[in-house]
């Protein structure tokens, strides 16, 4: 047998046929569902006189349009509402398991999916979502796909793929104390640029991504998107295994689960179509300047000047990118103030990010000139970190404390940046009003929005006097 | 879906790299649940001032664009967000081809699913095709190309030709307007026997 990467036994064990003159057909384990790009699909359904091949792989949550404050209101955007009202009448027409609002598992699909143990080794999981790719880190082939797509999987189970090439980024040596797993995906984002890519699944390995826990796996290969690649995968080993265990989804037989998953890792020989090599020790802690996730630099350092690109296009887009920040470059990081600070997203809203934040803010209050807000991922995180008390912490600071969903991500909910808000975000996407229009978003881990918040400006937190 | 087989269109060059879908379709407009009607939102808050306003400076607003079917842009375009709602506005506005030097992936896909034709060219040709474009407009014409799927050729009416890449199948796709779901289930029976093998219980027929 020729030696197989991670991304070859997922793909050789879920082709279904290869008709010729056809894209070939690959099998989908976990279709994950919310409220935006299902509508059109499920309507498609209808119109065709089809079913959900299967609803017993299909699980849905609302997550973009819900509001984060108290849920027993209705919700006062009746277009909002129309959108989750009709994912639960699709979900009950279809019979789909829907966590739907004021279920305890609400939550972003990409974090109440692991939790619940839906999300496994070795798995073709998809949602219309490209942050799907979070998935990768249980050492599934996890990614996003269009509504027309969704629809195609909720008819047939399967979708047409060209099988993606493989890339292998491999983090030697160790990251610096306290540099986190968002420092090192923003890094790679910086050096790969948004369509590095393109074209590929991203196999992150190494010693560093070795030593990281489940979250901070799934922190780096939810962001794989925003190099363009179409998903990131980590191969599961005890510490998958481990995190998996007795969850409400997990298999019941978990031990010869775990036989089959110890066969995924890349084969030692195992070849790839391209490989890029970093050092851990080289990454700070980052911030986003302009308006993509490439477009950073490390804290300790300053605004990059865009005529010193080589490339006209970078150039032009720095230009334009300062202009919509509203800053010039030459200005250290540390100098940039901040109207909101916002914990959340599908990339940090899990309880290690809330007890990062947490640790940086105990004994501190959120500065004057800061909104400050924490919003945990899922309805089961908001009450771990309840019982850990870190609702107080941040409440005693002044944060505000609010429900689960995707929030102010990307303002399709209530939380918006008004026109000119600078905004330290854990969130994954700084794009011109991603966050509102006219918002001003800077990327950052939890301790660096945390610090920030406090601060009233950007700070080295490796340098935080914690209390 | 409308097959595409041949198309003949005016350009419309927006010269700009890594547009995202968040500024092609912005996230309110994403609160829909028709798959019509957003053609009005494109470029919402590049066409669009604060009044509501057309901006004038904005390059699609130009008159020069009018009609226009073929969108010319830089490299990594459709980047970001996975919404469809992307191709689907693009389309309902009126292109029914993007000309770029790349496109993100899932984009990409997201136009064959919809019956429009990305058309991925190097740096230089598209470099080209902006210089021509502009050109014509300072001559206060409207920049055509041609082309057709069926031999992937782009030509001019004055000695730009080239010939383009797709996947066979996506190719096939477009030329036959194929619904891709009806095509799949015609591997239902491969469909069944994969779940066979892999101890999933058989479908309840029932529906």
């Amino acid at each position: 047998m020729p030696s197989r990467t991670l991304l070859d036994k997922i793909w050789d064990n879920h082709v279904v046929c290869s008709p010729a003159g056809e894209a070939p057909l690959i099998y989908i384990d976990r279709h994950l569902v919310h409220e935006v790009t299902s509508a059109q699909a499920f309507e498609g359904l209808r119109l065709a006189g089809r079913r959900v091949r299967r609803p017993e792989f299909t699980f849905a949550t609302p997550d973009h349009n819900v509001p984060t404050t108290d849920r027993r209101l209705p919700i006062a955007d009746p277009i909002s509402k129309q959108q989750i009202d009709t994912l639960r009448n699709n979900c009950n027409e279809f019979g789909v398991r829907l966590f739907d609002l004021g279920d305890t598992d609400q939550g972003i699909v990409h974090v109440i999916g692991p939790e619940l143990g839906i999300t496994q080794p070795g798995m073709t999981i998809v949602c219309g979502d490209s942050h799907t790719a979070t998935h990768g880190a249980w050492g599934a082939l996890a990614f996003g796909i269009g509504t027309s797509e969704v629809e195609h999987v909720l008819a047939t189970q399967t979708l047409r793929q060209v099988k993606p090439k493989s890339l292998e980024v491999r983090v030697d040596g160790a990251l610096l104390q306290g540099v986190t797993a968002k420092d090192l995906v923003l890094y790679l984002i910086g050096k790969l640029s948004t369509e590095g890519g393109t074209g590929y699944v991203i196999e992150y390995t190494g010693p560093v991504i070795r030593g990281f826990g489940m979250e901070q796996r799934m922190t780096v290969c939810n962001m794989s998107i925003e190099a363009g690649a179409r998903a990131g995968m980590i191969a599961p080993d005890s510490v998958t295994f481990d995190y998996l265990r007795e969850r409400d989804f997990a298999p019941k037989d978990f031990e010869k689960a775990i036989a089959r998953w110890e066969q995924l890792p890349s084969d030692p020989d195992a070849v790839y179509d391209r490989v890029e090599v970093f050092d851990g020790a080289d990454i700070v802690p980052q911030v986003t300047w302009g308006t993509n996730p490439a477009q950073v630099v490390g804290v300790d350092t300053v605004i990059p000047k865009p005529d010193a690109f080589k490339d006209p296009n970078e150039r032009s887009s720095g230009d334009r990118a300062l202009e919509y920040m509203g800053l010039k470059g030459g200005t250290k990081i540390v100098d940039i103030p901040l109207d909101r600070v916002f914990i959340g997203s599908c990339t940090n809203s899990r309880i290690e990010d809330l007890r990062a934040a947490a640790a940086v803010v105990q004994g501190y209050r959120v500065a004057s000139t800061v909104h400050a807000m924490v919003v945990p991922g899922s309805g089961r995180v908001k009450r771990q970190a309840e019982e850990e008390g870190l609702d107080k912490v941040f409440q005693t600071a002044g944060f505000e404390w609010r429900e689960a969903g995707c929030s102010m991500c990307l303002g399709m909910n209530p939380d918006i940046l008004t026109p000119g808000q600078r905004c330290a975000s854990t969130s994954n996407r700084n794009f011109e009003g991603r966050q509102g229009k006219g918002g001003r978003t800077h990327l950052v881990s939890p301790a660096m929005a945390a610090a920030a918040a406090v601060i009233g400006h950007f700070v080295d937190v490796r340098e935080w006097n914690y209390k | 879906m409308e097959p595409l087989r041949t198309h003949t269109g005016i350009v419309a060059s927006l010269d700009r790299a890594n547009v995202d879908t968040d500024q092609i379709i912005p996230k309110q407009f994403l609160k829909r649940i028709e798959r019509t009607g957003f053609g009005q939102y494109l470029f919402f808050d590049w066409r669009f001032l604060a009044d509501g306003s057309l901006d004038p400076d904005f390059e699609l607003n130009q008159p020069i664009c009018k009609g226009a079917s073929i969108l010319l842009a830089r490299r990594n375009f459709g980047c970001g967000s996975s919404r469809e709602h992307a191709p689907w506005a693009l389309a309902d506005y009126g292109f029914r081809v993007v000309i770029a030097p790349s496109f993100a992936d899932i984009f990409y896909s997201n136009c064959f699913q919809n019956g429009m034709l990305p058309i991925q060219l190097s740096e230089d040709d598209v470099d080209a095709l902006f210089q021509r474009t502009k050109e014509a407009e300072k001559n206060a014409v409207q920049y055509q190309l041609d082309i057709d799927v069926s031999s992937c050729t782009i030509g001019d009416q004055h000695e730009f030709q080239r010939t383009f890449t797709i996947d066979p199948f996506h190719k096939r796709c477009l030329l036959e307007g194929l619904d891709n779901i009806g095509l799949s289930l015609q591997q239902a029976h491969e469909i069944d026997a994969w779940e066979s093998r892999h101890g999933i219980a058989p479908i309840n027929t029932d529906h």
